[in-house]
């Protein structure tokens, strides 16, 4: 018999001594060729820090969970991960699903991370045509000298783009 | 049942003041479910698991204050399958209502004895099982005079993104409940009484320790069984 799923609640403030483990942070030995780094700040409404979040990178095979500094930052090392088919059979560009967890978020977050170098695949994904054109950028990193830049807005002008089923 | 029942709290409940600056304001972009399915969930095998690590009352040398407590249950998905061999974490204050965490400056002792961390995986039938203490009240600075019921923080996986969970439980008869807005922010009762565990009679040990029990409901559902 189908059942309602029990409901959610935040992560709260205190979770810094039970969730990251030992190099959670690095899905990938940041030796390959294929492997990147990514980082970023998580921000409020009105533009502070969020020092008491925690991401999670999930990509196949590939998990990386990074909590945030005192500055919001956060960073993560992964494999840039190969375009992949979507439920409609059609390839994805390749993207990484980001997830948000932090005090004051009853609920997670879910958004995606596209690559900058990916341009002629992002513009046919079926996920960010669901997006309006004028918010797509809040998904595409930055390449910042080779390092990905990402920073999630959890409110604002630049709010990222967050997607529920 | 439509898939999306839900009884998730909103994301904006400003009764619960930190959401005020942290809630998106923007609708979130729906995708259809299967765009969620379609994301399997990673491989686990990267947390470490030990089997100490489901026992809070045994990992320092001594034994940790207060009231010794077994939880246990099961994890399911939607269509009331077990989820087998899923990570379940969970942490929680101390007795007294203290957090090892640094940023916790509530003038309660810390217990040497007592972190507060633990983890397992579900087995076969996806059953879960923690012998840990019964975590105390604390105050909070979201208004005057707040406390927080006692509760111990879960998170878990399934099988794949949209069944991500996380979470908190509570214990039966607290009266510091219907105070908390963190809880009262699910809209429906039978949402709040589904973060509520069960004593459990069955569960409690003879001279040992207080049984609860709490069943877990994730979202979505298990894999198909491949045809051969």
């Amino acid at each position: 018999m189908a059942d309602v799923p029990t409901p959610s609640q935040t992560v709260g403030p205190f979770f810094a001594f039970a969730l990251p483990f030992a190099g959670g942070q690095q899905a990938a030995d940041g030796a390959g060729p294929e492997s990147v780094r990514i980082q970023g700040q998580l921000l409020d409404g009105a533009d502070e820090p969020v020092p008491d979040g925690l991401l999670e990178v999930w990509q196949t095979d590939q998990f990386a969970r990074s909590q945030t500094d005192p500055e919001g930052a956060f960073h993560f090392v992964v494999r840039k991960p190969p375009a992949i088919p979507g439920p409609n059979g059609a390839l994805q560009a390749p993207h990484l699903n980001v997830i948000v967890f932090a005090r004051g978020l009853l609920k997670h977050l879910v958004t995606r991370l596209y690559f900058p170098d990916e341009a002629a695949a992002n513009a046919v994904d079926a996920v960010l045509q669901e997006v309006e054109p004028e918010r797509r950028h809040t998904l595409i990193a930055r390449d910042d000298g080779g390092v990905l830049h990402f920073d999630v807005h959890l409110q604002g002008e630049d709010e990222t783009v967050f997607f529920a089923s | 049942m439509s898939e999306s029942a839900s009884f998730d709290p909103p994301y904006l409940h400003p009764d619960y003041r930190s959401t005020v600056l942290r809630a998106p304001r923007r609708p979130l972009v729906r995708l259809p479910d299967e765009w969620f399915h379609h994301a399997p969930g990673p491989v686990f095998g990267r947390v470490p698991v030990a089997p100490t690590d489901s026992d809070l009352t045994r990992q320092h040398p001594g034994e940790p204050l207060g009231e010794r407590i077994i939880i246990t249950g099961r994890v399911l998905d939607g269509d009331g399958h077990a989820v087998p061999n899923t990570l379940v974490e969970i942490w929680q204050a101390n007795a007294a209502g203290r957090y090892v965490d640094p940023g916790d400056d509530h003038p309660a002792p810390l217990d040497p004895n007592f972190t507060g961390a633990g983890r397992c995986l579900t087995d076969g039938e996806g059953h879960y099982r923690f012998v840990t203490v019964k975590p105390g009240a604390y105050p909070w600075r979201n208004h005057p005079n707040a406390w927080r019921p006692a509760h111990v923080h879960f998170s878990l996986f399934g099988h794949e993104l949209v069944s991500r969970l996380v979470t908190q439980m509570y214990f039966p008869g607290d009266p510091l409940m219907p105070y908390d807005p963190i809880l009262q922010a699910i809209p429906d009762p039978r949402g709040r009484e589904r973060l509520v565990a069960r004593f459990d009679i069955q569960t409690t040990e003879p001279e040992w320790a207080l049984g609860y029990s709490w069943d877990i409901v994730l979202r979505g559902r298990s894999a198909t069984p491949m045809d051969a």
